[in-house]
Parts: C-alpha cells; sequence; structure tokens
C-alpha cells in the first residue's frame, strides 16, 4: 500500500512539474533572467504550491504518526550553518547554468531528454561524491 | 528588467504547483516523508538506508512515468535546452553535491520547507534562487554580451 501512495505521489509531483512547465529548462532560466526579459511565472508555482503544502504541513505537525504507519519525518536540524548556505549557493549556481533541478531533470530522463541523462548522470555522481566525502569526515572527526 | 509576457504562464504555472504542492501533502500525511526530490535520491546513493529503499524507488518510478502518462492527454510541452554537454556535466555536479550538501533543492526547501516555515529553508531558499539569479546573469549578460 505505502509502496502504490508512493508511486502515485511521484506520479502526481511529476505531472505538476509539467504542468508547470519546470520541465523546460529555458522557462527556468527565463524566470532566473530578472535584468533581462523576466518571466515570472515560477512565482506563480511556488503561491500554489506553499498555498497547498502549508496548509496540508500545518494538519501534518500535529499528527503523532504518519496515516498509513510509520513516524513523522519531520526534519531534526535547526541552525543555519556554513553547510547549508554554501550547499544552497553550489546548488543555484548549477540550477543556473542548465536550468535543471533535480525533480525536473528527473521527470526529464522519463521524457526520453538525452541532454537531461547527462545532467542526472553528473548530478548522481555528485551525490556519490558527497556521499563519499561526508562518510570519510564522518570518520576522521 | 522586463516582463517576458510572450512566455509568462500563470495559469499553467499555479495549476502546476497545486499539484506539486498536494502530492507533497499526501507523502507527509500518507508516508510521513518530505518530498524532497534530491534527498529521495541522494538517500539511495547513501550506505545504511535499508527499509529506506522501497518507497523511494517508487516514488521516483512516479516521476520517470509522469511524461508517458502525461502524453496519454496532451502533447508533451516543448523543451529547450542551450546548455552543451559539459556545461551540463559541470551543473549536474554542482546540483549533486549543492544539493546534499545544503539538505535540499527547490522541492524540498523551497515547497515543504517554506510551507513549515522552516527558518533553514527560507534562507537556502533565499541563497539558491539569489546564485540563480546572479550565474545567470553572468552567462546571459557579462559573458555573453
Amino acid at each position: 500500500m505505502k509502496i502504490v501512495v508512493s508511486l502515485l505521489t511521484g506520479l502526481m509531483f511529476g505531472l505538476g512539474l509539467i504542468v508547470a512547465g519546470m520541465v523546460n529548462p529555458a522557462k527556468v532560466l527565463g524566470f532566473l533572467d530578472i535584468t533581462g526579459a523576466w518571466d515570472p511565472s515560477l512565482v506563480f508555482v511556488m503561491v500554489g504550491g506553499i498555498g497547498v503544502a502549508a496548509a496540508g504541513f500545518h494538519f501534518a505537525k500535529k499528527q503523532r504518526h504518519a496515516l498509513l504507519g510509520g513516524a513523522m519525518d519531520f526534519p531534526s536540524a535547526r541552525g543555519i550553518d556554513q553547510r547549508l548556505v554554501v550547499g544552497s549557493l553550489m546548488f543555484g549556481v548549477g540550477w543556473g547554468i542548465a536550468g535543471f533541478c533535480p525533480g525536473p531533470a528527473v521527470v526529464s530522463v522519463g521524457a526520453g531528454s538525452m541532454q537531461a541523462m547527462i545532467f542526472t548522470a553528473a548530478m548522481l555522481l555528485g551525490m556519490v561524491i558527497f556521499a563519499a566525502l561526508n562518510g570519510f569526515y564522518r570518520r576522521s572527526s | 528588467m522586463t516582463i517576458d509576457w510572450q512566455h509568462f504562464s500563470p495559469y499553467e504555472a499555479l495549476a502546476g504547483g497545486l499539484l506539486i504542492g498536494l502530492a507533497s501533502v499526501m507523502l507527509i500525511v500518507l508516508l510521513g516523508k518530505i518530498a524532497g526530490i534530491s534527498s529521495i535520491v541522494g538517500g539511495l546513493l547513501q550506505p545504511n538506508m535499508a527499509g529506506q529503499r522501497a518507497w523511494r524507488v517508487a516514488f521516483i518510478l512516479g516521476l520517470l512515468l509522469a511524461p508517458s502518462l502525461y502524453r496519454l492527454f496532451s502533447p508533451y510541452p516543448t523543451v529547450q535546452i542551450e546548455a552543451g554537454t559539459p556545461a551540463l556535466v559541470v551543473a549536474g555536479l554542482l546540483v549533486g553535491i549543492g544539493t546534499r550538501y545544503g539538505s535540499g533543492c527547490t522541492s524540498g526547501h523551497g515547497i515543504c520547507g517554506i510551507s513549515r516555515l522552516s527558518l533553514r529553508s527560507i534562507v537556502a531558499t533565499s541563497c539558491f534562487i539569489l546564485a540563480g539569479f546572479v550565474t545567470v546573469y553572468v552567462l546571459r549578460h557579462l559573458i555573453v554580451a
């Protein structure tokens, strides 16, 4: 049951990204190009997404368990640290170069885009590098 | 700054955003999980994730199948990718390392985090949007122009 719900949720999330136009890197770059011809569409994606999710999370925070069982896995990290800021800045630079963020990249792989596959392969490599370095730092500290 | 009215699509953007928000709510309420794509994908590449793999694989399968389902009802939108292969590789590496180092991306921090009023996520989202603005400015208006 949980697996089916997860699959359907991924499907709905992916459809949302397609409908919103986020799977088109040129559109994303149009949003990031504030000093040129700016396309504010992505502001509306955020407004729609956060509008629904804020109500949902307000409800979710009051729940002790997930409705299908198991813990509520809310992130436990709190502070603003160097990792958060530097990592987010790195992500932003990569996002600005190609116009892909992780969700749309994976959906575009499903659409058969060769360029999305190259991007996603590099992204996975980056995540493996992170996991390796993170493991190394944890052992040495 | 001028507004690109030709490509501005507020209704599609809002509709897509509502679907993304709804999916995020389903995942947290039903399964107790945050819909952060970089964490869902990255978690599969971490060791010691026993019992946390199946739902991630199913969610990613859903993302991969979304274009096929969409095509049953409507032609897939036009996609324009300007970056060449070297740029895609550099961008992919930066996105892969950056999202893991910064604990999230546009979905986890931008949608789920801001919705929870997480200060960390508000800071992270501001950082990556700002870095995106600066990067596009440099690439489009300083280097090319």
